[in-house]
């Protein structure tokens, strides 16, 4: 039937040629390149001791984030949580005692805080909803683990290392 | 040492050949059969027939061997599908054992036994030889057997194509 | 037979046994290793240095692995599978000449284990035979895919081995031999035999890659048509045995054409080498020729395997039947012409 749009070719399929049935000169030809790539730079990356640069909006690991003086920004608000599309945060509030003021910002903070990183879908809403810009995904890659368990960060493994210890 | 090891291996070639008719398995029954062959070839190197032995090898157990045992997996034969005898078919098959026998122990009988054979040329076994043999005063049957093959194999092709050419 | 000669050929069988086994082994790492780099990847290299390590990883891998027996297996068949076509793949190795006479404290040793007069016909026999190992496994597996597939083997072996043979006759034309020895020892320095006979080894080669079950023609393990070709079922160490055995079979036709066509441990200038290095080194060195030899061509091996893609079934079929046995033919009467006319004159 005629193509209307008159876009569609017919695919010509030729009988091969003496050459071409032969098979050794497309052989060769094919060798040549995969020779060829022997001496060319293998892309492979390798892992764990060499890392590949990121792009700058790369959104990796959660961190929560500390203020100038090293006090902990986050003051468990809950609006983290509450945008997350796919549930993986939860925390528990407590307040500030006076002795501990130089440890959190706010009078209220949260006392556990945790992201289910099986959970996780990196979209970064959480970090645009945090109104105290506490909570950033700047880290690397999530490693993998074994155990389900492993996959839910408290906060020892996401509040940033402590200001002196950076100095 | 060489007669010790011609009655092992002879032994061996009898016992093979036995379970070859006695295997229920068909499958079984040829690879015992691959097994008498071997021995064969055993037989052969011991007579100082190598290139006979290794023909017996290559022809016999590399080639015919795996073609019957190509069309016995192909055939898949089961308990149920085995033709049943009838008593008729049995007697017929005694009577017929029985001519092979009184055959055999005739010729046998008439058979005197001599003391072993020497060849005159020892060697007659080995590649030169047997070919010089072959090629000089047994031309003629050589030529006319291979023909034979080539009509047989002229043959068999033209019963596998016969389809086409009804057609 | 004195004893000394019993220890001799014991040792010699024992070190060609231990270094096809080792080349065997590290087969499988250079196949991943070329795979690979022709792939701009890098391959293994977790285990050890460089990975080398990983062979010895891969077989403790499969010695650890659960042992599976199919129930309406055939189980002394499916065993001997295995078994068997590890041994065909071993036992090539017996005719093959390794170098020329080794003088090793005032004792000539031929490096050969055996020197038989139809040397290039008992490689055949082995060959042949090697299609066993497969076959039972396949069928006693009790699986179509199985069974399928040791069939494809078995004619496809058939098939390749008629023109493997026909192309050898016009290579014993030439060298009115049919030991191993004799025909490498008349490829002295640049003789080789490829430069008189390239149709015969071109030949050759085509069918020892389809005899070993290597790409182009591993359609006895078609994975997108039969699973796992004849080895579906096998797991743990016997699964091992059969992928050992390609990589041997590989070894011993790669030698094997090493020595037929490519002047075995024969290279240009090994007189004066001789002469430079003495009767103990130079044969030695010889050896380590051969030996290159023998890895260039399993490196080929591999190249082949990562270009060229697997034949249709047809294809494979056609080119063995229409392509290679006629050629083969031809490639008989050319050189009984030749050979004719050069006795005439």
């Amino acid at each position: 039937m005629e193509s209307l749009s008159n876009k569609k070719k017919v695919l010509e399929q030729k009988p091969l040629s003496f050459m071409e049935k032969m098979y050794l000169p497309a052989i060769a030809k094919g060798m040549g390149i995969t020779i060829s790539h022997l001496f060319k730079k293998e892309a492979t990356i390798r892992y764990p001791e060499v890392e590949r640069e990121f792009s700058t909006n790369f959104r990796g690991m959660h961190s929560l984030k500390r203020d100038e003086n090293g006090k902990e920004r986050c003051t468990a608000c809950g609006l983290c949580a509450l945008s997350c599309p796919a549930e993986a945060i939860t925390m528990i509030a407590a307040e500030r005692k006076p002795e501990e003021k130089d440890l959190y910002r706010e009078e209220k903070y949260a006392a556990t805080y945790e992201i289910n990183m099986l959970r996780c879908i990196f979209c970064g809403l959480c970090e645009e909803a945090c109104p105290k810009e506490a909570i950033y995904l700047d880290g690397p890659i999530v490693p993998a683990d074994y155990l389900r368990k492993d996959f839910i960060y408290g906060k020892d493994k996401l509040v940033e290392a402590p200001l002196e210890m950076k100095k | 040492m060489s007669t010790q090891v011609f009655y092992f291996v002879a032994t061996l070639s009898i016992i093979f050949s036995l379970l070859v008719i006695f295997a229920k398995n068909p499958i079984h029954s040829v690879l015992y059969l691959i097994l008498t062959f071997f021995t064969f070839t055993v037989h052969y190197v011991l007579l100082n027939a190598q290139f006979l032995a290794v023909v017996n090898f290559i022809v016999y157990m590399g080639a015919i061997m795996v073609l019957f045992l190509f069309v016995l997996m192909l055939l898949n034969l089961n308990k149920e599908t085995e033709p049943s005898k009838s008593p008729l078919i049995k007697i017929v098959g005694v009577i017929a054992g029985g001519c092979l026998v009184v055959t055999l122990i005739g010729s046998l009988k008439s058979a005197s036994i001599t003391s072993p054979l020497i060849l005159k040329n020892p060697g007659l076994g080995l590649v030169e030889n047997l070919g010089k043999e072959l090629f000089g005063p047994f031309l003629l049957p050589f030529e006319l057997s291979s023909l034979l093959l080539l009509a047989a194999m002229v043959g068999a092709v033209l019963l596998s194509k016969r389809d086409e050419v009804e057609a | 037979m004195d004893s000394g000669f019993v220890i001799e050929k014991f040792i010699l069988v024992a070190v060609i046994f231990g270094i096809s086994l080792v080349i065997a082994m590290y087969s499988t790492y250079a196949e991943r290793k070329v795979a690979a780099y022709l792939q701009d990847r890098l391959g293994p290299d977790r285990a050890g240095p460089f990975g080398i390590l990983q062979p010895l990883a891969d077989g403790l891998k499969m010695f650890m692995k659960e042992e599976i027996i199919p129930t309406s297996s055939n189980r002394f068949l499916f065993i001997a599978g295995p078994g068997l076509a590890l041994l065909c793949a071993c036992i090539g190795t017996a005719v093959i000449p390794w170098g020329s006479p080794v003088l090793i404290a005032g004792k000539t040793i031929p490096l050969q284990v055996s020197d038989i007069n139809v040397g290039v016909l008992y490689i055949f026999g082995v060959v042949s035979l090697g299609v066993y190992g497969v076959m039972i496994g396949g069928w006693a597996s009790n699986n179509k895919y199985s069974l399928l597939s040791a069939i494809r083997a078995a004619s496809q072996n058939i098939s390749y081995e008629i023109a493997m043979g026909l192309s050898i006759i016009a290579l014993l034309l030439m060298t009115n031999t049919l030991s191993l020895k004799e025909i490498v020892d008349q490829q002295h320095g640049w003789r080789w035999n490829v430069l008189y006979q390239p149709l015969g080894f071109l030949i050759f080669m085509v069918c020892s890659f389809a005899e070993t079950n290597r790409a182009p023609f591993d359609l006895p393990e078609c994975e997108t048509e039969l699973i796992g070709g004849y080895h579906t079922e096998y797991s743990s160490m016997k699964l091992g045995f059969y992928l050992f055995a390609e990589y041997i079979n590989m070894f011993v036709s790669s030698a094997v054409m090493a020595a037929l066509y490519w002047g075995g441990y024969n290279y240009p200038g090994m007189d004066s080498m001789a002469v430079w290095l003495g009767p103990t080194w130079a044969p030695l060195f010889g050896t380590a020729v051969f030996f290159g030899k023998i890895c260039a061509f399993i490196f080929f091996f591999m190249w082949v395997r990562w270009t060229i893609p697997r034949f249709r079934y047809d294809q494979l079929m056609n080119l063995g039947w229409k392509g290679l046995i006629p050629l083969a033919i031809a490639n008989i009467i050319i050189t009984g012409v030749v050979i004719a006319i050069i006795e005439k004159f």
